[in-house]
């Protein structure tokens, strides 16, 4: 097991002292740089919701201090002036509480936000999640829908340890009858917080934090009130030829930035930023390994029945023929999220182990064995 | 503490406790950090030293404190953990199915009391032949709502049909009441084609939308808070209803009882909780669930306007159930109900409640206490019942009823397509795929596929 982990998590990386989120603005910013306006993805998640509250009065927020507060990270600024305490709802601490709430206001007539102040608590309410809102339209044959979103910040942040630093979209991606969505940008937020809030199908919609400041070029189209994104369908963020890497919401940026340091090499990457992980765009992985014929996946959860692992899966499905090389897997440690910075690092990927990843995949460099 | 006793006004103090938590909530982020630093100065007090008491006499002594005026003693006193008399419960008919003079209820016409009490006999035969029909193995599973039938048919009766039902699993009778047709009950149990929830769900678990009675859902109290959530939105939008939820003694010791109630009375809603407290969670005794008297007395550490009923007196729960809704609806807040019952028969057909129960206890309240029997004799003592009404009841209702469950039987099972329909309001492509597969495997091999399921 240990040997996995050191593998995974880049035991050798030399710069442990750099910041893991550092490089992105900079980097976003030089690869779009001819886009005129940029958009954090704070502003585009509160837009999308101003948006989506103003064209539909069944839409409404409720959650831990989304009101007076306007949001643990501020997502719902603005909202309660605008709209009031009975459409922007403080809830008492209880997250069974108001998620069992929420999936009730659903089956009668509302479409409710719920948002957890962090994924990692929605475990307190997660039998609503699974056991009622995923499954009663099913149980009850068509005869109860439930549209809702429930969203948050989800996977790990910086420096807040074990219980606020987890990565759900596998556990949530298993349960049929939820839809799963992991926005990267500001144009993903914008673009799938809407469609989720309009989807007749509850949804999950997991955030991150260290995503919420950054800042991404938007164009016209999407800042347009009707823009909105279709569900399931994965975006190519950068064509290349010789190696598929997937990645979804904050590990996209890993993967560009593994990308551009690759390009140096000679080795053309096709970046795929999943952005929906149930359903699962399998036409386009596939379709991206048929041409590179390599394939690596990107993640901050649990290498164990993760969504890199389902991607695997449907690979050797349906293309193991054109495989050149093992898929290879990048994925959170198989442990706890430590909460020292140094040993954080270690638990996440990084850049370097996409890239090395990568070079594997395309034989560039010596077997893994010897690395280890 | 010191600095929640300064700030002046309740207030202040609320804003500091609420904004507090979202401290202890919200991870380091610099966007929390830099609120935290907001947030304390916005809470300094006006006054330092205004406690909001003076000190002239004990009953003058007190403190100004979020939710209202708190006053002091100097006598160290601890709340016991019982009260010394538990607290009562109402009644309207007596053993013997007389009203107790004096007694407040609310009148019944004729009709609706004779339709009250035809809906009880139909729900005792119904159970007793689907009961046998489990037990010959036509059904997987059984739940019999026997002991039950007043709160059941009482509740429902003193309901609109506007008002949602969010049931658990004991109470049949509302939907029957309702016009669910015992056709439709046996359609459910044998999960056959004819079936509204398409033979999805296992026997008892009924839905029906057009009802308004929410499909009845296994894990244990989760309805409760969705209630409230239903609620909230019939207030929003204005209605004339409320939503109505059922559960069990048992229930209660679920985190969802507690939830529910704290947000019912924080948000207002519109909600009836009617607790059914038969003494048995299948095999666990009331003793062993919780140590306070009862249901009824937690509402009032919510803030919920509580009331304990004689479940088995029929006009007692039609008329709490009556003014519980009025009050629900007119003045926007939560009711608990508790109703102190007896489940008469076993948990389900999975138990044999006499290895963990003395039968004399089944038989005292079957015999002596059996609400239908007691409300037989009012109905009969207003003249409008005899025993030629009521043979003749019978009949038909075994008829209907043994009808049922033979045309249920005959009634094809859901088609193949059905496996993947509502998963969600459209079928994604991975579940097109996977029914083509299957499609196409059936139509290779026939003969292995099975005859029961309609291609």
């Amino acid at each position: 097991m240990l040997g996995i982990v050191r593998q995974k998590v880049g035991a050798k990386c030399i710069n442990s002292s750099v910041k893991q989120s550092l490089p992105r603005t900079l980097d976003a910013a030089r690869r779009f740089s001819s886009a005129a306006k940029q958009m954090t993805v704070r502003d585009a998640l509160n837009s999308a919701l101003d948006e989506e509250m103003s064209a539909d009065p069944k839409v409404f927020l409720m959650g831990e201090e989304v009101g007076e507060y306007q949001g643990a990270y501020k997502i719902t600024k603005g909202l309660l002036d605008k709209y009031g305490p009975e459409r922007v709802r403080d809830t008492p601490i209880t997250e069974a509480g108001f998620t069992g709430i929420g999936v009730g206001a659903a089956y009668y007539g509302l479409r409710p936000v719920v948002e957890f102040m962090t994924f990692n608590f929605s475990m307190q309410a997660i039998d609503h999640i699974i056991n009622s809102a995923a499954k009663s339209n099913y149980m009850s044959a068509g005869q109860i829908s439930v549209p809702i979103v429930f969203r948050g910040p989800n996977g790990a942040a910086a420096g807040v340890g074990a219980q606020h630093s987890q990565c759900y979209a596998a556990w949530y991606g298993s349960c049929p009858g939820l839809k799963v969505l992991a926005p990267y940008s500001a144009e993903d937020a914008r673009g799938l917080l809407k469609a989720a809030i309009r989807d007749p199908d509850p949804v999950v919609f997991l955030e991150n934090e260290l995503l919420y400041g950054e800042s991404f070029p938007i164009s016209a189209e999407v800042l347009d009130s009707s823009f909105c994104l279709p569900i399931g369908k994965a975006k190519i963020e950068l064509e290349g030829k010789d190696v598929t890497i997937t990645a979804f919401s904050k590990m996209v940026g890993s993967a560009l930035q593994a990308a551009e340091i690759l390009s140096k090499e000679g080795i053309s990457a096709e970046v795929i930023n999943l952005r929906s992980i149930r359903p699962l765009d399998r036409d386009t992985i596939n379709r991206s390994v048929r041409k590179t014929n390599r394939l690596v996946t990107v993640e901050e959860g649990y290498p164990q029945h993760g969504v890199g692992a389902e991607i695997c899966a449907s690979v050797i499905e349906e293309s193991f023929g054109y495989l050149d090389a093992p898929v290879e897997r990048i994925a959170g440690a198989d442990v706890p999220m430590p909460y020292a910075a140094n040993l954080e690092r270690m638990a996440v990927p990084q850049v370097e182990d996409i890239v090395r990843a990568a070079k594997r995949a395309c034989y560039r460099s010596v077997p893994k064995s010897a690395t280890a | 503490m010191a600095f929640w006793l300064m700030a002046r006004t309740s207030r202040k103090v609320t804003d500091h406790l609420h904004r507090n938590i979202g401290i202890l909530r919200s991870s380091s982020s610099a966007c929390s950090l830099l609120n935290r630093t907001r947030r304390f100065e916005s809470t300094k007090a006006d006054k330092d030293i205004s406690f909001g008491y003076d000190t002239s006499d004990d009953e003058n002594q007190a403190l100004d404190f979020p939710g209202g005026r708190v006053t002091f003693t100097s006598h160290m006193r601890f709340i016991p953990e019982s009260p010394e008399r538990r607290t009562h419960c109402y009644r309207v008919l007596d053993d013997n199915g007389k009203t107790i003079i004096g007694s407040h209820y609310q009148n019944i016409s004729k009709e609706v009391a004779v339709k009250m009490y035809s809906n009880m006999v139909t729900l005792q035969v119904m159970d007793t032949i689907f009961y046998e029909a489990q037990r010959q193995g036509r059904i997987s599973f059984y739940l019999t709502t026997n002991g039950e039938e007043a709160i059941n048919i009482a509740s429902a009766a003193a309901l609109t049909p506007d008002d949602i039902i969010f049931p658990q699993y004991r109470e049949p009778g509302v939907l029957l009441w309702r016009g669910f047709t015992v056709q439709e009950f046996a359609n459910q149990c044998f999960g056959n084609g004819a079936d509204y929830g398409k033979g999805r769900q296992m026997p008892i678990h009924y839905g029906s939308k057009k009802h308004n009675y929410v499909t009845v859902s296994s894990t244990i109290a989760t309805q409760l808070p969705q209630a409230v959530g239903a609620a909230y939105s019939l207030k929003m939008d204005k209605k004339d209803a409320c939503t109505v939820t059922y559960f069990g003694d048992g229930g209660t010791s679920e985190g969802d009882f507690h939830a529910a109630l704290n947000f019912a009375a924080v948000m207002e809603a519109p909600v009836v909780f009617i607790c059914r407290n038969n003494g048995w969670a299948i095999s666990t005794p009331t003793s062993q669930q919780f140590r306070s008297d009862g249901i009824v007395v937690k509402g009032q550490a919510y803030g919920i306007r509580s009331i304990r009923v004689d479940g088995n007196d029929t006009l007692a729960m039609y008329s709490a159930v009556h003014a519980a809704r009025e009050m629900a609806i007119r003045e926007h807040r939560p009711i608990l109900i508790e109703a102190l019952t007896y489940r008469v028969g076993h948990h389900s057909t999975s138990d044999d409640s006499t290895k963990y129960r003395p039968a004399g206890e089944i038989e005292q309240w079957r015999m002596a206490r059996d609400p239908v029997a007691r409300y037989r004799k009012w109905v009969e003592m207003n003249g409008w019942w005899s025993d030629e009404d009521e043979s003749q009841l019978r009949i038909e209702a075994r008829k209907q009823v043994l009808d049922a469950v033979q045309v249920a039987e005959r009634v094809k099972k859901p088609p193949l397509a059905e496996l993947f329909t509502d998963v969600y309001d459209q079928p994604p492509s991975n579940l097109r795929e996977q029914e083509k597969f299957l499609r196409d495997i059936v139509m290779k091999h026939p003969q292995d596929y099975p005859t029961d399921v309609p291609f």
